[in-house]
Order: structure tokens, then sequence, then C-alpha cells
């Protein structure tokens, strides 16, 4: 896969501790325009601080971030997020008082200040990506009805919707299929792949039938370092993976 | 835009909901002793800084214990107006307010001179505290403090301003704080019946207003955002928004709401003084939203009238025994209903109540919930 021009993002040598625990280590990775890219690695490997300092909520120690060349260290989270970067979380995390659209359309909107809220109504085009989107999820006959109403993989569903009608360049996606049936899962991933090339992907996941239907590049990060990178299967030939991670998967048939 | 028409077709059971609204307050002051109607009048009064609380805390979960201190501000504005104006109480002391004699004041503090204008303080009696809330506020959110913390602080801020007032005699009369019954209004003695009947209906109409004007904050995006920064800061913050502004501005707008019903308060009472500052009233006004119901705007000003209405019918009757039903109240809240005694009734508490009583209730079925959607979030 080729890389033209700079990557869309950089981390260059990026260490974060919690009170002497290096959770991430002197860390490189770059992300180019329009990839998508699978991250995995076993438990405490570092998967969620990584993605804690990309959106400003944890700031590194030593090294850099950059996102379109410009640095994100110093910003804060809402700043970085207006940059273009969205983010899913691990557990889903809806606004459960409120209903399906109106989360949707807490997202959708491009004004992000107290008066522009009061001020601007939803655009029409807004309202049609949100109607779109709804489609997409499978909520349509459940817009009305309260977040914290839904299933689980309703909710994930929910909220991967809201990072897609939020329009960021960039996609961080934290374990997306968690708690997801088969066949959702699959969907999760078709929805992926389709949102790749338009947006840059980077998904976190433990479920490795759903990395391998990516069909895309892999990083193996392991105690806060890049341990590997390469497709799934030669990631998952690679000696020193299977020694760390897959090997307990192996046992599967 | 099938919507926007059956909005605008009258829906009667509003209309005479309404209409009866109206006519019981044109009507109320012949029906009730002037001294009624003058508790009234305060209870309404009080009925709008309980909705500025609700805002804060049960919209934006931000739990002040502070808001006397914007609540007596505004008072303050509208009593110094008052003592200004009072020509017979200020000619002993030489065109001073009278207080100003006792402690051998001969010049009027240079805070006090723009409050002759009436333009001036009917301005000020909101914007002083909503700024001094704003400023505060702005401090405090920008710093992340949330949480207890929050309420803590607001509460070591209302014990600053406690004691502040309380010391400024040669200012503002310090601990016998400021009269207004004796004092003339568009030529009437403010503590007058006739005064005080002009004074419930202003309330009552204000306290309408502050009903709307919430009603339409919380019901569109704005709303929305605040939840969900009661909900989950954090998420907001990953979609973009800045908490920080959100925060401030309801802050703001709760202390110019206090700010309101202080005056009024004031007014109907008589007299301002440190007192209004003093840390259990403000802790009982969020009592009055959680009994009422917080995150809910008929709960909150359903709870200051009715715990305030209650609190004196009690203490007429037995003087001892308020604090005792107050604090039970509090404690029924907090373990049991939660969402106060409006949340409970929109939960569907009176048929869960009859149900454990024996009564059974039909049981919806999943397909007939379904075919509700329509009906749900709306309100």
């Amino acid at each position: 896969m080729p890389t033209p021009g700079p990557p869309l993002l950089e981390l260059a040598g990026v260490s974060v501790s919690f009170d002497g625990f290096l959770a991430l280590k002197n860390l490189n990775l770059q992300l180019a325009s329009g990839e998508l890219r699978a991250v995995i690695g076993p438990n405490g490997a570092g998967k969620t601080t990584f993605l804690d300092v990309i959106t400003g909520k944890v700031r590194p120690q030593a090294g850099d971030v950059r996102f379109r060349g410009r640095s994100l260290l110093g910003r804060n989270e809402h700043q970085i997020a207006r940059l273009g970067v969205g983010r899913k979380f691990q557990s889903p995390r809806v606004f459960e008082q409120l209903s399906v659209q109106e989360n949707l359309a807490l997202a959708v909107s491009e004004t992000k200040t107290p008066m522009g809220l009061l001020r601007r109504p939803l655009t029409n085009t807004q309202r049609q990506r949100i109607h779109h989107l709804l489609e997409v999820i499978n909520l349509a006959p459940r817009a009305r009805h309260r977040a914290g109403s839904l299933s689980h993989g309703q909710k994930q569903w929910l909220e991967i919707g809201m990072l897609v009608v939020q329009a960021p360049q960039l996609l961080l996606v934290d374990e997306p299929v968690a708690g997801l049936s088969d066949a959702e899962t699959e969907r999760t991933a078709d929805l992926l792949r389709s949102l790749a090339g338009d947006h840059t992907v980077l998904v976190i996941e433990h479920d490795m039938e759903f990395i391998r239907r990516l069909q895309t590049r892999v990083t193996v990060l392991h105690q806060g370092q890049v341990l590997c990178e390469g497709s799934m299967d030669r990631v998952q030939t690679d000696p020193r993976v299977v020694e760390v991670y897959l090997g307990a998967g192996q046992e599967q048939p | 835009m099938a919507d926007t028409r059956s909005r605008w077709q009258p829906r009667w059971r509003q209309v005479l909901l309404w209409g009866m609204g109206l006519a019981l307050v044109l009507a109320l002051p012949s029906l009730v002793s002037p001294f009624r109607l003058n508790l009234l009048g305060r209870y309404l009064s009080l009925a709008i800084v309980a909705l500025g609380i609700d805002l804060i805390w049960g919209y934006t979960g931000l739990l002040s214990l502070g808001q006397g201190i914007f609540f007596a501000l505004g008072g303050y504005g509208a009593a110094m107006h008052l003592q200004l104006n009072c020509h017979s109480c200020s000619r002993a002391a030489g065109g001073l307010p009278e207080f100003f004699g006792l402690y051998g004041v001969q010049q009027l503090p240079w805070f006090w001179e723009p409050f002759h204008s009436p333009w001036f303080t009917l301005v000020a009696i909101w914007l002083v505290p909503a700024v001094v809330a704003g400023l505060l506020g702005f401090l405090v959110f920008r710093n992340r403090i949330k949480g207890v913390y929050f309420s803590i602080l607001t509460q070591a801020a209302l014990l600053v301003f406690f004691n502040f007032f309380n010391g400024q005699q040669k200012l503002i009369n310090g601990t016998n704080g400021l009269k207004t019954d004796l004092t003339r209004l568009l030529g009437l003695m403010v503590g007058s019946d006739t005064m005080q009947r002009y004074l419930f209906w202003l309330t009552a109409l204000l306290a309408l207003f502050t009903w709307l004007l919430c009603r339409r904050l919380v019901r569109g995006r704005f709303g929305h955002a605040l939840l969900a920064i009661r909900d989950d800061e954090a998420r907001l913050r990953c979609l973009g928004y800045n908490p920080t502004p959100f925060k401030t501005m309801v802050f703001a707008l709760a202390g110019g709401l206090a700010g309101i019903s202080g005056a009024l308060y004031t007014v109907q009472s008589g007299i301002v003084s440190p007192q209004f500052m003093a840390a259990p009233f403000s802790i009982e006004m969020v009592i009055w939203v959680a009994v009422g119901g917080r995150g809910t705007l008929w709960g909150a000003m359903a709870g200051a009238l009715a715990i305030n209405m209650a609190k004196s019918l009690v203490s007429e009757a037995w003087p001892q025994t308020w604090l005792f039903i107050q604090g039970g109240l509090f404690l029924l809240v907090v373990t049991t209903l939660q969402g106060g005694v409006v949340g409970w009734f929109q939960e569907g508490g009176p048929r869960r109540l009859l149900a454990r009583l024996g009564w059974r209730a039909r049981l919806s079925t999943y397909p007939a919930l379904e075919l509700e959607t329509g009906q749900e979030g709306e309100d």
C-alpha cells in the first residue's frame, strides 16, 4: 500500500506514564489519508491510552501527535474534535435520556456554541443525513425512543451512527462489535470498510474474525509499543505476536 | 409539515386549563385575605429561583448550594432603590436613607448613586447577580471543577458573601438589612394592600414568563446539550462541544432568575437582610426542587409553592414540627422518590402503587408499545 503525501495522523515517540507505569513507550505510528487500520493487542497493551492521547484526554510526557500536519498537543478535547477527529468509546456511550434522533442531532450539528444551538435550527441537509443514517443503522422505527431503552447492540450502532454524522476526517473506533451478534458484526465491518477512503478509520478490536473481515493492515501493540505491522496473515504468523497475543487464540478452531 | 398545522389547532383542554389558571390568579386577591395573598406572592417569587436551580441542577447536573447570593443581590438592588426614593424616611438623615444617620454617614456610598434611577434598578436586579454568577461560574467551570466540589465551592462563596454583608453597617446597614414596606413606589406605599395585590400579579406574570423561557431553553438542542453535559460531559466534548460556555451561561441565567426572585420576594416580605444568604435557606431551595421533581419545570415550581405553603400552614398549627417534616421529605426523595413527586407521576408511580395495593393494572403488550412511538419524546 503506497502512502502518498504526508500522513493524516502521525504519532512520533509518544510516551505516557501513569505514576511510573509506562502505558505507552516511545510509540511511533503513521496513518495515511483514507486508510483503514486495525489495532490489536492484549489487555493492557495501551490501546485505549493510545486513543486518549490522540483525542486530548491524556497528555503524553514525551513525543508529538500530529494531525494534518498540526500538533494536537496542548489542545482540548473539543478543539481536537472540531479539527476532525471523532471517537467511538469502548462501552457504548450515548446520551440515554435523549431520544435516538436527539443523540444524532447533537452529533450532526455544526454549530457547537450555546447561542448557535439556540438560534440556528438544523438545516434540511442535516435532517436528511440523520434520516439516512437512521436507516443505515436500522434504528428508524426507534428514532423517537430514549436511547437508554435500546439494547446493547443498538447502542453500539447508535454511537457508530453519531460518529458518522459528526463527519470527522479521522474515525477512532474502540471495540465496535463487543456484544454484537455475528450478523451485526458482519454489517459493522462492511460499514467501516465503506467509510474508509472518504474517511480515515482506525479500529481497535479483540474480535479476530472481525479484523480478518476488514481485510486491512493491522498494527499490533504490546506493552505500549508497536510490536509489528502488516496484513492479518502476516501478523498472525509472526512468532512474536503468536507468543504475546495470538498464542491463546490458536486453541480455538 | 402536517406537524406545524396540528400545533396551531386549539387544544381545548389546554385552553381551558390556562383560562382557569388565569381566572384564579386574577380572582385570588378577592378570594383570600391580604395576609394569605402576600404569602402566596412570596412563594410564587420563590418558584422563580427554583426554576433557575432546576436549570442548573436538574438539567445540567450542577448542584449549587449558593443561590442565596444571587437571590440577595437582587433583593438588595430593589431595596436600595426604594430606600433612596423614600422621602419621608430620608428627610431626617439629610436626604440619605435613615439608617446612615445611625452610623454617622454623611455621604451616600458611590454604588448607591445609580440606584436613584428606576431603569438602572430594573436592569441591575437581574444583571448584577447574572454577572457575578457568570464570573464565578466561568472560573470554576474552566478549571473543570464539578460534582460535590462545585457544591462545596458555592456553599463557601455563600458564607463569604453572608459574612461580608453582615459586617457592612455603614454601607448597607449590616445585619439589620434594608426595609422596604414603608417606602413608596409609583405613589403607593409598598407595604399597602393595593400595592401588594399588584405585586402578586406581577410575580405571577414573571413566574409565567420564566417558565416559558425555561421551557424554550430546555426543549431544543440547547436543552439536549445540557442533559448531555449532566449525563456524560466527556462524551459531549468528543463531539466537539465545549461544556464551559454552556455551564457558564446556564449558571449566569440561574443567577439572574434568582435576582428577580429575590427582588420580588423582598418587596413582598418588606425587608432584605443578609439572612437571605444564610446557608439553610439556599439548601431549602434545593429541597423544593428535589421534592417537586428535578429535571421537570413543573416539579420545581410546584415544589417551591407547595413546600412553602405547607411550611407556613404547619408552622401556624404546630410550630416545632416543620423541620422534622422537611427533613423527612428530603429523606423520602433521596431514598425512594429520586425523580421527586412530578417525576414519580411521570414514571407511572401511581399505577405501581395501585398494583402494590392489589389493583391489577392491565399490561400493555409489546406491539402496543411500538405503536406509541409518536407520543414518546414529546416532553
